[in-house]
């Protein structure tokens, strides 16, 4: 069944570009840099292995986008995979059914490792806190940190980010999209404002 | 005594202008023209605009579960429903607890039926003792106590032990008696669910094989004709039933025995007129029944044979059943559904506003045929100056939806619950007396 | 998805996505120490069994419990069931004590679908685990994992189910199932095991098997009962083995590719050879362990999922 639009809509939602594509390459450029310096990954060290894991479903290209420029700045090559959260929500019981997506670690485990979660929007902090209980049932990281595209605040949770590509207030009733290219076709971050009640 | 009647503005058979019927001491007084204001004081006057007059339904096949299942069905509520279907006659089915294959139970049924007062209980007496199928009941006995029983059947089982039923189709021809046959080769339906058919198989449902019952009702007439004795079939279900039926008819005179003496009747239950197996896919046990619902084409032949006269009659196998025994799972659930109140108007369905059937046929197959069937003098009579006033009042052009809930019976087992049903019976006339008007029963 | 009654209720689509989530819930636990999802925390899941099922009621079990429902067993020896009490009461006492489904084995066909019926004010799911000689769906899913696994998408595949078809509640569900996923099903039995009305199933019949063989990707062995083999529906246990048991020798006579698969539990002799069981073309363990897969997935739909009704009141 397709979702019904939120409230008896009676116009379309109004959508307004908060970054061009041009704007988010640029973002998770900066991001890679962070990410290089903070965790002081080295071409020339071992310790630690960084491994990124991207929450499904825009955290996992994102996670590739960002192991690609690492590898760019830094020569060092780093291991990615995905991370479902699914089975670990809180709200399954409020909507129908989700079909699962993939978890797909690299093939050294994440034991030990420096693990940064991935995702596109961090908003309420549930999808991160299921993310750390599905971690806790895949191994046993060293510590975990998380990178998100865009941070809209309203946290419910005491969560933050450790790197984050855009800061954007927002209105809780507003919805912050990001697409990227290898699921939407193009890249681009909009806000989109709920369309008018009917009175 | 009761006071005289007075029908106003009914048509007998829905033929011709409507006339007024004078009824007095329980038999038609006058008729149409020669009902004098005179002769009509202070008869009780039924409104019976529009109405059609047929003589009072008479049901060869009603199981009143009295004694035994007081909790469904007793004489007093079964004969209500009766009442309140058109019927001034019911043939109350032996399987009781205790069974009638006695005097005792036959006599009991009778004198509470009298008791009662709203229609004729005729009991029928058991073939054989326990309804077992091992040794004739004591059929003479039964046909002279105060019940004069008549017809005689095991229903509900098969007397399928050959040597018995030519013994009690012999023997019944001394008292003036019929076996009614509850046609069912047991070893062919064993653990039997549902019809064998597509449906059964699909819902996993063991079959109960329609040759099981075509291959005892070929058997039985085989036999009646070759001992010269009267043999009735109960709940014809298949159209290959309808052939046997017709064959068996039409043999040559002299060909067996004592076929010259020789009578195959047979009648056919409103729900199998109308309901077949697709019924069964949300496994309700409303829809189990035995024999089971058939196909589309069995409905279909059956009506085609009850117009034909293949098949003579509509019989009820009114079966009342307690909730826990039918809203349960299908295979624990006892076979039955209710029929008087409904059996009007589900032949006014199938055979009427199909155009099989007009309302002498209607008589022919709800009234004259049953009452010749089981020997009753004074039911199923012509309506006519000088006979027994046994009469129903049908509205044509009513419709009711049926609510089990709403029935005389204690049970409320109706296949029909919620169903829009054409045709109403308005009163029922018994004897003389109102024993229905409107949907309530009169006293 | 409210309950899980007949593979008929599952199109296509809705097939599809319970064994991709089977498949997914299959890698999601591969090699993980601790096999515990904590999906179902708080949900209560009853397991009613009328009839002695161990593979089958095990396996509901064990799903349940990966994903961290509260799993209670209900078998009709140890309960009020023992004691006469009707199957609608006995299901209407577990909703009332609290249970988010109720996974029933009964003997009697459509008892499941009574079930849900009486459940139905009561938002309780029902997963029909075996009725009578209706359906097992479960199974037909479990067995449609197994071959996907095997063989790739079933789309064009071909499969026959061999044996006792007219009592058997598997082989309704897979006819139903398989063709769903756009597989060929062939029924292979001697006409005293089919259904009387199998001819409109529309589902090819053979009374051989051997004919058959070389152009099936998989075959289906339906168990034997022993009452079936004294309630003639065939001369001898012997004669039935000869004409329908999968010998070595009608190995051989399968593809290369070809699987079998068996529900469990065999007549070792019977309807399948010892050494056709144990080759590494039967895959009859991996039928059990996905069947905890299977189980887990139809638990997830049913359960980790708000009705859609809720879902319509809080959105309008």
């Amino acid at each position: 069944m397709a979702p019904r639009p939120r409230g008896g809509a009676t116009e379309p939602a109004a959508e307004h570009e908060l970054l061009s594509a041009g704007d988010v390459a640029r973002t998770v450029a900066r991001m890679a840099h962070q990410v290089i310096e903070k965790t002081a990954l080295d071409a020339g060290r071992q310790e630690p292995a960084v491994v990124l894991l991207g929450i499904p479903t825009r955290g996992t290209p994102l996670a590739r986008r960002l192991a690609t420029r690492i590898a760019e700045f830094s020569g060092v090559q780093v291991p990615t995979g995905a991370v479902d959260i699914t089975l670990y929500r809180d709200d399954l019981r409020r909507r129908p059914a989700r079909p699962l997506e993939s978890t797909r670690l690299p093939d050294g485990g994440i034991d030990d490792c420096l693990v940064v979660l991935v995702d596109d929007v961090l908003f309420s902090g549930r999808t991160v806190r299921a993310a750390l209980d599905a971690l806790r049932d895949l191994g046993r990281p060293r510590a975990v940190q998380l990178a998100v595209l865009v941070d809209r605040g309203h946290r419910e949770l005491p969560i933050r980010a450790d790197y984050v590509g855009k800061n954007i207030p927002t209105a809780r009733t507003e919805e912050v999209a990001v697409l990227l290219s290898e699921i939407d076709g193009d890249d681009r971050v909009v806000l989109r404002r709920p369309a008018k009640e009917e009175a | 005594m009761t006071s005289p009647l007075l029908i106003k503005g009914a048509r007998p058979y829905g033929e011709g202008a409507p006339i007024d019927l004078l009824v007095r001491d329980g038999v038609v007084a006058a008729m149409g023209a020669d009902v004098s204001a005179a002769d009509a004081t202070g008869a009780e006057v039924l409104a019976a605009d529009g109405l059609v007059a047929l003589p009072g339904f008479v049901d060869l096949h009603t199981h009143l579960r009295e004694p035994g299942r007081e909790d469904t069905e007793t004489i007093a509520t079964g004969s209500a429903a009766a009442a309140l279907g058109g019927y001034t006659a019911v043939f109350a089915m032996a399987n009781t607890d205790p069974v009638a294959d006695n005097a005792v139970v036959v006599e009991h049924v009778w004198r509470r039926g009298r008791e009662v007062g709203l229609v004729d209980v005729h009991p029928v007496g058991a073939v054989t003792v326990g309804l077992r199928g091992e040794k004739l009941a004591e059929l003479g006995t039964m046909a002279r106590s105060a019940a004069g029983v008549r017809m005689f059947s095991d229903d509900g089982l098969c007397v399928f032990d050959p040597l018995i039923m030519r013994r009690a189709l012999e023997y019944t021809r001394a008292l003036g008696g019929v076996v009614a046959q509850h046609a069912e080769e047991p070893r062919l339906t064993v653990g039997a669910q549902a019809h064998e058919g597509e449906v059964a198989a699909r819902l996993g449902l063991t079959g109960w094989p329609a040759v099981a019952e075509e291959s005892i009702v070929a058997r039985d007439c085989l036999l009646a004709q070759h001992v010269g004795a009267r043999l009735h079939v109960c709940h014809v279900s298949t159209a290959g039933t309808a052939d046997v039926l017709r064959w068996a008819r039409n043999r040559p005179a002299g060909v067996a025995g004592r076929m010259a003496e020789a009578v195959v009747s047979a009648e056919v239950t409103p729900h199998h007129l109308l309901l077949t197996d697709e019924r069964l896919t949300d496994y309700d046990p409303v829809n189990k029944v035995n024999p089971p619902l058939r196909t589309g084409g069995d409905a279909e032949a059956l009506r085609r044979a009850l117009a034909e006269g293949v098949i003579d009659c509509v019989a009820t196998d009114h079966a009342p059943h307690a909730v826990q025994d039918k809203d349960c799972e299908w295979a624990a659930a006892r076979p039955g559904m209710l029929g008087l109140q409904t059996a009007l108007s589900i032949v006014v369905r199938t055979m009427v506003e199909t155009g099989l059937l007009d309302w002498r046929g209607v008589a022919r197959v709800m009234s004259e045929r049953p009452a010749e069937i089981a020997g009753l003098p004074d039911q199923g009579r012509p309506i006519a100056v000088g006979e027994p006033a046994n009469l129903v009042l049908v509205d044509p052009d009513a419709r009711w939806t049926v609510r089990g809930a709403e029935l005389a019976s204690i049970a409320a087992n109706t296949p029909y619950e919620g169903m829009e049903l054409p045709a109403r019976v308005v009163g029922t006339v018994f004897h003389g007396r109102p024993t229905s008007w409107d949907g309530k029963v009169r006293h | 998805m409210r309950h899980l009654l007949s593979t008929l209720d599952l199109d296509a689509d809705a097939a599809t996505e319970l064994l991709d989530t089977a498949a997914k819930l299959k890698a999601t636990l591969l090699g993980r120490e601790v096999r515990k999802l904590p999906t179902l925390r708080g949900r209560t899941v009853v397991t009613m069994f009328y009839e002695s099922s161990t593979r089958t009621r095990v396996s509901f079990e064990v799903a349940g419990k990966w994903m961290s429902a509260d799993v209670i067993n209900v078998s009709a020896g140890g309960s009020s069931v023992g004691k006469g009490e009707s199957l609608r009461d006995t299901a209407l006492t577990l909703a009332a004590a609290g249970a988010d489904c109720v996974v029933v084995r009964h003997p009697a066909s459509g008892a499941a679908q009574r079930l849900a019926h009486w459940l139905s004010d009561n938002g309780t799911a029902v997963v029909n685990a075996g009725d009578g000689m209706h359906e097992h769906p479960t199974q037909a899913l479990l067995d449609a994992a197994t071959l996907r696994e095997r063989l790739g998408e079933l789309a064009g595949r071909r499969v026959g189910i061999v044996g006792d078809v007219l009592h058997s509640r598997v082989a309704r569900s897979n006819v139903h199932l398989l063709r769903t996923l756009g597989a060929e099903v062939v029924l292979v039995a001697p006409p005293t095991l089919l259904p009387a009305g199998v001819d409109d199933w529309n589902v090819p019949v053979s009374y051989e098997l051997d004919p058959e063989l070389p152009a099936l990707d998989a075959v289906m062995m339906l168990r034997v009962q022993a009452e079936r083999m004294h309630g003639g529906f065939f001369p001898s246990a012997r004669e039935y083995s000869i004409a329908y048991g999968l010998n070595e020798a009608r190995l051989r006579m399968l593809p290369e590719h070809a699987v079998v698969l068996h529900p469990g539990p065999m007549l070792r002799g019977m309807e399948i050879a010892s050494a056709v069981a144990d080759s590494p073309r039967a895959a009859i363990t991996q039928q059990v362990s996905n069947g905890v897969h299977v189980r887990m997935a139809v638990l997830y739909h049913l359960l980790a999922a708000g009705a859609e009704e809720t879902r319509t009141k809080e959105t309008v």
